[in-house]
């Protein structure tokens, strides 16, 4: 909570601090470690390739990237924040999507009109929705670890993706309504893809940052026992953050139909990865209770800005992944540390 | 003295095969500071879950101002003005002592954006500013998370919740036991000072010395059961030892119709310990609620 609340100063401003307290204050912010990365990255990819990378087509192109992992990525800072995972978030995302796709393909195809998009979209929120607050109400019970729970509803989502259409992908999944709107459409020269995953990042931080829903979020991760002596209901609270997380997986659904027009079944199995090891970039600890969803924005970004910066210099991109990995295991290595010096004083 | 604000009468829980209250008595009087005392597993812990609504009782009744009530948890209790601080001392690790102090009953701001559940950080600081004080407590920044702050301030943050909000009944439940000769002296105040705003204080304690030196009267539990109730001031800590062990008073117990009975508790009360509230959350006994 603290975390979120300096954080949403400018974390290069509280860095150049006055006095050493402050500085150690800063330094302790989850966020400032990566955000200072990836201004280092940013500034390194414009000196290296002048002219090249620093453009309005790479930013665009990197920001519709990086939208359906942010959308994923604000629903998995609330999980992992109360202490746990959603590996599931690929296979619900495709299940969603299978889901409006069938409606589609059955309502008008390609041509379908805008009633058959708005069912879509409700269908596919629904389905992601119920899968997370399934997931999310056996999480509750504490018997088995979220890691489970969500790794058996990875396989089963996928499964049911697939017997839904024997394993290939459909046509005529996404109506041209909805590719061409919110898949190509632009407001002011900004993609519609990147202002709804702006307007839901932005939603979901102020909830998390501000308000009782958010506070109990991370009292949840910090300790569910007092949270539960102090009223409140913490299983109900887990049900309501699974879902939110599904919930989001099926915004996501929607989003990669109107931007591919395609289910993509096999394609989502490493969402689930890219979408955690963005939200530990940014400052979230595993082990609950500390996160914020301005860190998982400069998360998201960093594999992002790396990827684009990577091609434009004429690196192979796949060095990304190295890079990445790297950096995660010094996030986590370093949340561990910080955690070790706490409990200490 | 008046009726009790809090009573506890015949109180029976079980976890599994063992009783842990076997009809269990307690009484908490306004302005007064009770000690209750018990060997480990005597049920101290238990008894305290049942009177703070944490664990339901399986038989006996609770009486809060002479009137029957059935706590449905511990916001339950809470709302009857009955708080607990508990040896673990329950707070959120990674919130700041604002946070925690109104941990499940939050401040929302006025209008619209209250009902959105938007939070008053500035008054709810205010407030915890204020509670500390009057612990004698300052905080030096009330922002940073609970983790960051000494044991002593962490105690003091769970006293001033428990303090701020009940107007019955606190239980504090080893509330000296992680702290140095200071901090222990400062709580032993409190403890004294909540008292005298007529708040019943229920201690629970270890500590022979400081329950003869803080406590009005002392109830001592031995295997379920309440053996003693003893003014403090005409007791002696061989007294208390006795009453504890069983040693001096073998004819106020059952144990010559079931000694095996009693033996077997008396085993089972390692395990027992583990089923306390405080060691660890009861899941069952929540999902019956």
């Amino acid at each position: 909570m603290t975390t979120t609340e300096t954080g949403q100063r400018p974390p290069a401003r509280t860095f150049v601090a006055r006095t050493p307290p402050l500085l150690r204050r800063a330094a302790g912010i989850g966020e400032l470690w990566t955000f200072l990365i990836l201004a280092a990255l940013v500034v390194f990819f414009t000196i290296a390739a002048p002219g090249k990378f620093f453009t309005t087509y790479d930013l665009t192109q990197i920001a519709v990237n990086a939208a359906i992992y942010l959308v994923l990525g604000v629903g998995m800072t609330y999980v992992i924040i109360t202490a746990g995972i959603d590996l599931s978030i690929g296979s619900v995302l495709v299940l969603a999507a299978v889901a409006a796709g069938e409606w589609n393909i059955h309502h008008g195809g390609a041509g379908a009109g805008w009633g058959t998009v708005a069912a879509c979209v409700a269908i596919a929120l629904a389905v992601g929705a119920a899968w997370g607050a399934l997931q999310g109400a056996v999480v509750a019970t504490e018997k088995v670890p979220p890691l489970i729970v969500t790794l058996g509803g990875l396989g089963a989502a996928l499964g049911i993706a697939e017997l839904a259409t024997g394993g290939q992908d459909p046509a005529d999944t996404a109506a041209n309504n909805l590719q061409n709107t919110l898949g190509y459409g632009k407001l002011l020269g900004i993609p519609w893809l990147v202002i709804l995953a702006a307007v839901v990042t932005l939603v979901f931080g102020l909830v998390l940052g501000l308000t009782r829903f958010g506070t109990h979020t991370f009292a949840i991760g910090s300790n569910p026992a007092a949270s539960r002596r102090a009223g409140i209901r913490v299983g109900a609270h887990l049900v309501k953050v699974y879902a939110l997380m599904g919930l989001l997986a099926g915004l996501g659904a929607v989003m990669w139909l109107a931007s591919y027009g395609t289910t993509s079944i096999a394609g989502h199995s490493t969402d689930n990865l890219k979408v955690i090891t963005a939200v530990v970039l940014g400052g979230t600890s595993l082990f609950g209770g500390r996160g914020s969803v301005l860190g998982t924005v400069i998360g998201v970004f960093i594999p992002a800005v790396l990827n684009t910066g990577l091609i434009v210099i004429g690196v192979q991109q796949y060095w990304q992944d190295v890079a990445v990995g790297v950096v995660l295991v010094a996030a986590v290595y370093i949340d561990q540390m910080r955690r070790r010096t706490r409990e200490r004083n | 003295m008046a009726e009790p604000l809090l009573e506890a009468r015949g109180v029976i829980k079980r976890f599994g095969h063992v009783q842990a209250l076997q009809g269990a008595d307690f009484a908490a009087y306004a302005g007064e500071v009770v000690a209750l005392i018990g060997d480990n597993g005597a049920g101290k812990s238990t008894l305290v879950g049942v009177l703070s609504g944490v664990l339901a009782p399986d038989g006996g009744e609770i009486l809060l101002d002479g009137a029957p009530v059935r706590f449905g948890g511990p916001q339950d209790a809470r709302r009857a003005g009955v708080e607990t601080v508990y040896q673990d001392l329950s707070l959120a690790q990674d919130l700041d002592a604002p946070a925690n102090l109104y941990l499940g009953r939050e401040l929302v701001r006025k209008g619209v954006l209250g009902r959105l559940g938007v939070l008053d950080r500035s008054a709810m600081r205010r407030d915890a500013v204020r509670a500390f004080a009057e612990l004698g407590v300052t905080l030096k920044d009330p922002t940073v998370p609970v983790a960051a702050l000494s044991g002593g301030q962490r105690q003091s943050v769970a006293v001033a919740r428990a303090v701020a909000f009940a107007n019955r009944v606190v239980f504090l439940d080893e509330p000296t036991a992680a702290l140095g000769v200071v901090q222990r002296a400062r709580v032993l105040e409190t403890v004294r000072r909540v008292a005298d705003r007529g708040i019943g204080v229920v201690l629970i304690s270890h500590n022979m010395p400081e329950v003869l030196s803080v406590a009005d009267r002392v109830e001592v539990l031995r295997l379920g059961r309440r053996v003693a109730s003893l003014r403090a001031a005409d007791t002696s800590i061989e007294e208390l030892v006795g009453a504890m062990t069983g040693s001096l008073d073998r004819a106020d117990l059952p144990s010559p119709q079931e000694p095996e009975m009693q033996a077997e508790v008396r085993a089972e009360s390692r395990p027992e310990q583990r089923l306390e509230p405080q060691a660890e959350p009861q899941p069952s006994d929540e999902e019956v609620r």
